[in-house]
């Protein structure tokens, strides 16, 4: 496992206090890849924490989005933000583009929010 | 006695400190109990099919979101069904017991309902706690947070402060706002004044959720915090978020690198309202379920902003320390809460620390108030910059790592004009703000905001709009410090970004040491076992713990004497009896003259001498200094210079300043008057020694002098002070006779 790989797909090593000054990095150059957080979930489940590993592959399925849709989603499953028909719009969305941790997590919520009262009014 | 009000034994009770505190009834109907509330459950889980159905007495369909998530996503059903059926008492019993791995315990664990925990560690007594902790918390070696903030997060404070923060050992920083747009300006200023002062140290701006995440997202902060968790549906939802919301943004945080823990703490929920008659322990341990089946690696818990509300009930104090412990035994990282003030008594916020502190967790503080208490923008903490020196002081006592190291005085300076340079740099360069010299020198020297006069309220507003506008990430940052030759700084902020792509630091209890090791469950992982195993400081960190910058040393002592030094008083040769009646000896000890010439009051030798000599004078006697050189036994000085007087009185003199009347026809070890507080004793009462013991001359009746006394720990101020001063007599008794010495006047 290379854990030196940025999401980019640029080594690390590459990314110098004289390369960011050159205007040569972007955040994603130091953003983590959806590989290594699969490979921090085995280490996490070979250390008693499957839910932490869990936590890591819906990260993993995550790191392909903007930071807006990402803010905008968790927006969503804020109590009284969204009706089971938009959570299970979003679910679809992100299903579509294999994010199916993420997908069932908000499959849940539709169901659990209408159960408790928390959709939107 | 005064009309309608209480005795004044309990009039003066009433005035101390604890009595500002409050103290509750318990009220179980309102939450107000640690313990046993009305409606916690007993213990259950029925698992049908591979679902579970039912826990802690809810059948599903009854289930709260709370319990809805625990159910789906925190209980390990392979484990369950064994650890469900295990006597509580029993498994209490392996938390304390060195035969039963840390690995055993928390694979069960793993496999309970909120309720089992809360029945098993409600069987702890403090003591077990104790062990418990040592035992159990995830991370190896212990280490500590602290908050940096100020009144007008004023940027070159908040730098100076950062580094001056990581200078005592801090490997955590968390800042906030009093102005919440303010929030990108601190988030700058404290990475860089972290970075200033050490590499590794994380850093948190605590702001609302979403606004948190974002500045996380564009590497202004390394870690955050402040993603709370209730244990009632009503009060989750109050905080304006679901199980789902937030096990969405633990994830959020996991897919950008950067390491989250989630704030929980008994009290809340009783404190808003909405406990619905359960104890503060049982609704502590939903949300520690909770913490893990969101998969977030650790809590910051114990009581928190609601500590005195646990305080304030019998037994809220120990359920604060009993969450701690639940944290680890759901094998996460233990942030151990000793945050916001639950005392106005020194005595009582010490003793709820304490027992934290000696057991050792992840984080013992989750915000040691690295500023003044006037400055923390969280509220005061339960520790604060005025108690830095006690804190040190404590683990010198114990052995105890606690986190924190003493800071040498000029490397500090150092530091915070490194910060101040730095980000005037940086602001400067990133057309964020200008700063003045003078706002700058006043930031480097100041010990809070108060001290700061110069500086301009609008530019922090300033500045953060700026960054938010023009989109300032840490990449800019780094290559602002880079351009303007803060070169050694940018690196450290670029290792910080570095470290998320490695994604290390995610794994539970992750911190980075001074050379960005990563030290955490994994890397670090306690395997305590019994006395002898588990965390012990290397060498180098234990005389780091062992070294306060306040220890003197005998070579200190003989140093701070010479510069004392007094070429008036002088030998001039051997003492022979005297049968003058008038003749009083002054018997002095054997480094008067040589190597002690200021005694413990500060007074100097040769005035001590002179007033003695001016009393002896007033009641028509004469004062003959002798310096007894085989003795530094004050009764044996005062006896041999007895013998030698002409009246057979003698006053004894103990260069550190202790004195007495003697007389040649007693036993050594007794006198006529003793002056045992050396550093009490005024110049006014060594003229009323020479008095008396001219009186004593001449049989006459002499007025007794009562030694001062003080309520003040007047033993533990020179006590060291003394055992070192008698190892500087010891080393200057000879053999040599009594010999007479001349005081000149200077």
């Amino acid at each position: 496992m290379n854990l030196q790989i940025g999401f980019s797909g640029k080594n690390v090593s590459e990314v110098t206090v004289e390369s960011i000054r050159r205007g040569d990095i972007t955040l994603d150059d130091v953003r983590i890849h959806p590989s290594t957080l699969s490979h921090q979930a085995d280490v996490a489940r070979e250390n008693g924490n499957p839910q932490l590993a869990e936590n890591f592959l819906r990260a993993a399925e995550l790191t392909g989005l903007p930071d807006e849709t990402v803010l905008r989603y968790y927006d969503a499953l804020r109590p009284g933000r969204s009706t089971a028909q938009d959570l299970l719009q979003i679910a679809d969305d992100l299903a579509a583009i294999g994010a199916v941790k993420n997908s069932e997590l908000f499959r849940q919520a539709a169901d659990v929010y209408a159960r408790r009262g928390l959709t939107a009014k | 006695m005064i009309p309608n009000e209480p005795i004044g034994r309990f009039r003066f009770m009433n005035e101390q400190r604890v009595n500002l505190d409050g103290f509750a009834t318990p009220e179980p109907e309102l939450g107000l109990v640690a313990f046993n509330g009305i409606n916690d459950p007993a213990p259950s889980l029925i698992i049908n099919a591979g679902r579970i159905v039912e826990m802690d007495g809810r059948g599903e369909s009854d289930f709260d979101s709370i319990d809805e998530f625990i159910a789906r996503h925190g209980i390990d059903l392979s484990v369950a069904q064994e650890a469900m059926a295990i006597d509580s008492t029993e498994f209490a019993r392996r938390l304390v017991d060195p035969n039963h791995s840390r690995k055993s315990i928390v694979q069960l664990a793993s496999g309970m309902t909120p309720a089992k925990l809360a029945e098993i560690l409600s069987l702890l007594t403090a003591a077990e706690l104790v062990i418990a902790m040592t035992k159990m918390r995830a991370r190896r070696t212990p280490s500590n947070q602290a908050h940096v903030t100020n009144r007008s997060d004023d940027p070159l404070l908040l730098a100076a402060d950062a580094a001056t923060a990581a200078a005592f050992g801090f490997r955590e920083l968390e800042t906030t706002v009093p102005v919440a747009a303010d929030a990108p300006s601190n988030a700058v200023a404290v990475s860089i004044g972290a970075a200033v002062g050490s590499p590794g140290v994380l850093v948190q701006c605590s702001v609302e959720e979403a606004a948190e995440l974002a500045l996380g997202m564009r590497g202004l902060v390394s870690y955050a915090e402040t993603v709370s968790l209730y244990g009632t549906e009503q009060i989750f939802i109050d905080g304006d978020d679901t199980p789902w919301s937030k096990a969405f943004l633990t994830s959020a945080y996991a897919s950008r690198g950067i390491k989250m823990r989630v704030t929980s703490g008994g009290g809340s929920e009783a404190l808003m309202g909405g406990a619905e008659k359960c104890s503060m322990f049982y609704l502590e341990a939903r949300c520690v379920a909770l913490a893990r089946a969101i998969g977030a690696q650790g809590v910051q818990n114990g009581g928190i902003d609601s500590a005195s509300v646990a305080g304030a009930v019998p037994g809220g104090v120990r359920s604060l320390m009993a969450e701690n412990v639940m944290v680890m035994l759901r094998n996460l990282e233990a942030c151990t809460g000793n945050d916001a003030l639950m005392s106005e008594s020194d005595v009582r916020r010490t003793s709820r620390t304490h027992p934290i502190f000696i057991g050792g967790s992840d984080f013992i503080n989750s915000g040691f108030g690295s500023i003044q208490r006037y400055d923390n923008m969280f509220g005061p903490s339960q520790w604060n910059s005025e108690d830095i020196d006690d804190f040190l002081a404590m683990q010198r006592d114990w052995g105890v790592d606690g986190g924190l190291r003493t800071a040498n005085e000029v490397e500090v300076a150092r530091l915070r004009r490194r910060a101040t340079e730095a980000v005037s740099a940086v602001y400067s360069w990133l057309g964020l703000g200008d700063f003045s010299q003078e706002w700058a020198e006043q930031a480097i020297d100041a010990a809070g905001s108060k001290d700061i006069s110069s500086g301009d309220l609008m530019l922090p507003l300033t500045a953060a709009r700026t960054i938010m506008e023009t989109n300032v990430t840490m990449l800019d940052v780094i290559a602002a410090l880079a351009e303007n030759g803060f070169d050694l700084e940018a690196q450290r902020c670029l290792d910080m970004l570095k470290a998320r792509v490695a994604g290390d630091y995610l794994q539970t209890s992750a911190i980075f040491d001074e050379e960005m090791n990563v030290l955490s469950l994994v890397t670090d992982p306690n395997e305590y076992s019994g006395p002898g195993t588990g965390y012990q400081p290397t060498p180098a960190r234990q005389a780091q713990i062992d070294t306060i910058r306040q220890q003197r040393s005998v070579a200190d002592l003989l140093v701070e004497q010479k510069s004392f030094g007094n070429k008036n008083i002088f030998a001039t040769g051997s003492a022979e009896v005297s049968y003058d009646p008038r003749d009083v000896v002054i018997g002095v000890s054997p480094a008067t003259g040589k190597d002690i010439w200021v005694t413990l009051s500060g007074l100097s030798v040769a005035d001590a001498i002179t007033e003695i000599l001016a009393g002896l004078e007033e009641e028509g006697c004469v004062g003959r200094i002798v310096r007894i050189n085989d003795s530094l036994d004050l009764g044996m000085i005062g006896l041999t210079a007895a013998r030698l007087s002409g009246s057979g009185v003698s006053v004894g003199l103990q260069a550190k300043g202790t004195a007495l009347i003697h007389r040649r026809d007693l036993a050594p070890l007794a006198n006529l008057e003793l002056y045992s507080v050396a550093p009490t004793i005024t110049r006014e009462l060594y003229r009323m020694m020479g008095i008396n013991a001219g009186r004593h001359a001449k049989g006459a009746t002499p007025e007794p002098v009562r030694n001062p006394y003080s309520d003040e720990a007047i033993e533990a101020r020179y006590h060291t002070k003394v055992v070192s001063l008698v190892a500087i007599e010891r080393n200057c008794v000879t053999k040599e006779v009594p010999e007479v010495m001349e005081l000149r006047k200077s």
